[in-house]
Parts: C-alpha cells; sequence; structure tokens
C-alpha cells in the first residue's frame, strides 16, 4: 500500500516541478529584457560557461575526431571505399557526435559548475538578500547564466566537429594514407550545408538550451543545504544527459523523416 | 577575478572562434562553397520511368555539372514524369533536339540527368520541354530481359541447357 502511495506521491512530485521549472523559464526570459542594458553581466556567463569549457571540447573533439578516423577506415577499408573516410567523419560529427558529446561534456563542466554555484547562493541567503534589495535575483544572477549558455553551445559544438574533422584528416590523410583530395571533396559532395550542418546548429542550441535550463533551474529550485546543492548538482548531470539523449532521438527522428 | 577587459577580449576571441568553426564547416566541409546554379531557368523533361532520381539530383552535360533537377511530378494523363531541370544561366545555348537520359554514377552510385546536345539552330528558353528522353535503365527488367532471351535461344525450349557451367 505504501509503494503505491509513494509511486503517486512521485508522479504529483515530478510534475508538479516540470510546471514549476516550466514558470521559471518563463519568468527569467520575461524579465531578461533590462539586462542588454547590462550586457557585460551576459559577457561575464559567457566567459565562465564558454571560454573556460573550450579547451576540454577542443580536446575531446579532437580525439572523438581521430578515433572516427581510425575506426571508420577500419571498416571503410574492407569495401574498398576508404576513400569515402572524410564524409564518414564530417557526416558522424557534425549530425550526431558534435552536438550530443558537446551536450554532455557541457553538462558536466558548466551545467554542474552553474547548479552548484546558484544552490551555494541560494544556502547562504544571498539570492535572499538581493530581493530584499529589490533586486530580482532572476533578472539579475538567473538571465544573464541562462543566456550565456544558450549563446555558448552552439559555438562550442561548431568547434568541436570542426577539430573533430580537423583530427579525422589527421589520422584519415596523414597516418593512414587516404588520399587528401578524395577525403575533402567526398565530404564537400556529400555533406549538405541546411540539411546537415544548420540542423546541426539547430541541434545544438535545442541542447544549450536544455542542459543550462535543467542546470539554473536545479540551483534555484536546491534546497539550502550543503546536502540539498550536492544532490541537486547530481541531478543536473543526471537529467541533462538523459535529456539531451532523448531529445537528441526525437530531433534526429524529425529531420530524417522529412528527407 | 579576471580584470573587466581581459575578460571581454577573451569572449571575443570565443565567438569570433565559434563563428570561425562554423564558417570552416560550411565551406571547407559543407557544399556551401560550390556556387550552386546561379539565375537558372527551368527546362522540363518527360520520362517514362525516372528510377531513382531525386529533387536536388545532378544534371550533366559531357560530364560537366549544369544544373540540378528542381521538381519531379507525374502527369496522371500520360501516366510520365515530368521532371523539372533548373540550368544555370551561364549554359544557355543547349540546342532543341537535345536528349535526355537517367543514368546512374558507377554501379551503385546515385541517378543524374545527362543531356546530349543535338543539332538545332535554336536553343532551348526558359520553360521548354525536351522532347528526346531516355528512361532509368532498371535493374531488374534488364535481368527479366536477359532471362527470356536466353530462353528464347534455347532450340525447341524442350531440354535446359546441359549444367556444365
Amino acid at each position: 500500500m505504501n509503494l503505491i502511495r509513494d509511486l503517486g506521491a512521485g508522479v504529483i512530485e515530478s510534475v508538479e516541478r516540470l510546471g514549476r521549472a516550466s514558470v521559471f523559464f518563463y519568468e527569467v526570459i520575461a524579465g531578461a529584457g533590462p539586462l542588454f542594458r547590462r550586457f557585460f553581466l551576459i559577457t561575464q556567463q559567457i566567459y565562465a560557461i564558454g571560454v573556460l569549457t573550450l579547451l576540454i571540447i577542443m580536446v575531446s573533439g579532437l580525439f572523438v575526431g581521430m578515433v572516427l578516423g581510425l575506426q571508420g577506415y577500419n571498416t571503410l577499408v574492407r569495401f574498398g571505399a576508404e576513400d569515402s573516410l572524410g564524409l564518414l567523419v564530417a557526416l558522424s560529427l557534425v549530425r550526431e557526435l558534435g552536438p550530443v558529446v558537446t551536450a554532455l561534456l557541457f553538462a558536466g563542466r558548466a551545467g554542474s559548475a552553474l547548479t552548484a554555484e546558484i544552490g551555494l547562493m541560494k544556502a547562504t541567503e544571498q539570492l535572499a538578500g538581493m530581493e530584499m534589495m529589490a533586486v530580482n535575483p532572476l533578472t539579475r544572477v538567473i538571465a544573464p547564466r541562462l543566456i550565456g549558455g544558450i549563446v555558448a553551445m552552439p559555438l562550442l559544438a561548431a568547434l568541436f566537429s570542426a577539430v573533430g574533422v580537423l583530427g579525422g584528416h589527421v589520422v584519415g590523410v596523414g597516418l593512414l594514407g587516404v588520399d587528401a583530395g578524395s577525403f575533402w571533396s567526398q565530404m564537400q559532395g556529400g555533406v549538405d550545408f541546411y540539411d546537415d550542418i544548420v540542423n546541426g546548429v539547430i541541434k545544438s542550441f535545442a541542447f544549450g538550451v536544455t542542459v543550462t535550463w535543467i542546470a539554473v533551474f536545479e540551483g534555484y529550485d536546491a534546497v539550502p543545504t550543503s546536502e540539498g546543492v550536492a544532490s541537486a548538482t547530481n541531478r543536473t548531470v543526471v537529467y541533462s544527459s538523459l535529456a539531451v539523449l532523448a531529445l537528441d532521438f526525437v530531433l534526429t527522428a524529425l529531420t530524417l523523416g522529412e528527407v | 577575478m579576471v580584470q573587466r577587459k581581459t575578460l571581454e577580449i577573451w569572449v571575443g576571441l570565443f565567438v569570433v572562434a565559434g563563428l570561425l568553426g562554423i564558417a570552416m564547416l560550411a565551406f571547407r566541409v559543407g557544399n556551401l562553397t560550390v556556387a550552386d546554379v546561379s539565375n537558372g531557368y527551368p527546362v522540363m523533361a518527360r520520362f517514362d520511368n525516372i528510377g531513382g532520381l531525386k529533387v536536388k539530383s545532378a544534371v550533366t552535360m559531357a560530364g560537366v555539372r549544369i544544373g540540378r533537377v528542381a521538381s519531379i511530378t507525374f502527369d496522371s494523363e500520360r501516366y510520365q514524369a515530368i521532371v523539372t531541370m533548373n540550368i544555370d544561366g551561364r549554359y544557355d545555348k543547349i540546342p532543341t533536339d537535345t536528349s535526355a537520359a537517367i543514368l546512374t554514377s558507377g554501379l551503385l552510385g546515385e541517378q543524374y540527368v545527362s543531356l546530349e546536345p543535338g543539332g538545332a539552330e535554336q536553343y532551348v528558353k526558359a520553360g521548354d520541354t525536351l522532347r528526346l528522353t531516355q528512361s532509368a535503365v532498371v535493374l531488374e527488367k534488364l535481368i527479366g530481359q536477359f532471362l527470356f532471351s536466353k530462353a528464347a535461344e534455347t532450340p525447341g525450349n524442350e531440354k535446359p541447357p546441359a549444367p556444365s557451367r
């Protein structure tokens, strides 16, 4: 009997949290207007979220591209199609791996930091203090972080894919001896600007919104204790990774369906 | 805390690098750099069977891509496919008796429209229809024809061919 009761309570709790998160998102976006007169607040967050995440993104992109080159070559050479290596590397990166892996790394590196920061602000009553001074913490603290994350994520994903293609080039052309000309020309012949690249940018934008939204909401909604902040950070990483993977499936199904 | 100036420089560099990444994807990885059909004009052709031809397939002449397939529609009165091709405006001297054929690049490659120039004095204008067309080769039909002609060759058709081969 208790089990059923707990189950129901859990469902109601999650639906309520989802509703709260949606209202929160709306309030942040609606209150973000005055922010554009103090653009430095956003710049600061792009630095903290984007620039500091850049290194891990580029290094991972390089290695993912190199692994794709190595793995793809071994499979393609069996069919004598190793000239298509560039196409394989570029399409996998631009369509799937770039946005998804970037979003996962982004959730781990930037999302968890956002949640911990905001949660700690709440635990030390800085947010309440702001409200006392008639400063809306949603506008002053949350909105710059949300916008910064949304701006940073597509740029990071594009860099990830670009570096990954270069990594694939290093392995494929440099180590395995694929012809450089056919590497690039096959790539250019097969990668469509609108279907693949714009699609990847849209995807990474959607992931940026999702991950940053979950991160700032979990921080803002955290139980204001050190334990509460710890579990909120944990939830951010778990939820945003799951959300990214699920959303990726939906977006891929949507865009592949119409071809 | 980082100085305001250095911070802004870093963010600026980051945004520039990100945009450069997108630009590299667009021009180096994608096919945006290949100037696609510019101020093209439409030319129609009717085919009995277009096989696997798709919108955006290439239209070539002497192997050079001079346009793309803009749309494919079905004429329900004549049971034919109407392929509208968008030909690049630079190539405006295509004779009116040019023939169009749907070929396959390689054995398993994509299908494309190949134009063979004729000898007419007039050139096709926007909206013209090419009269001479050759349908796509459907492999199954070809195999079927081959088998039938083999069967017809066998004298009398009483005995199956010796299983020596």
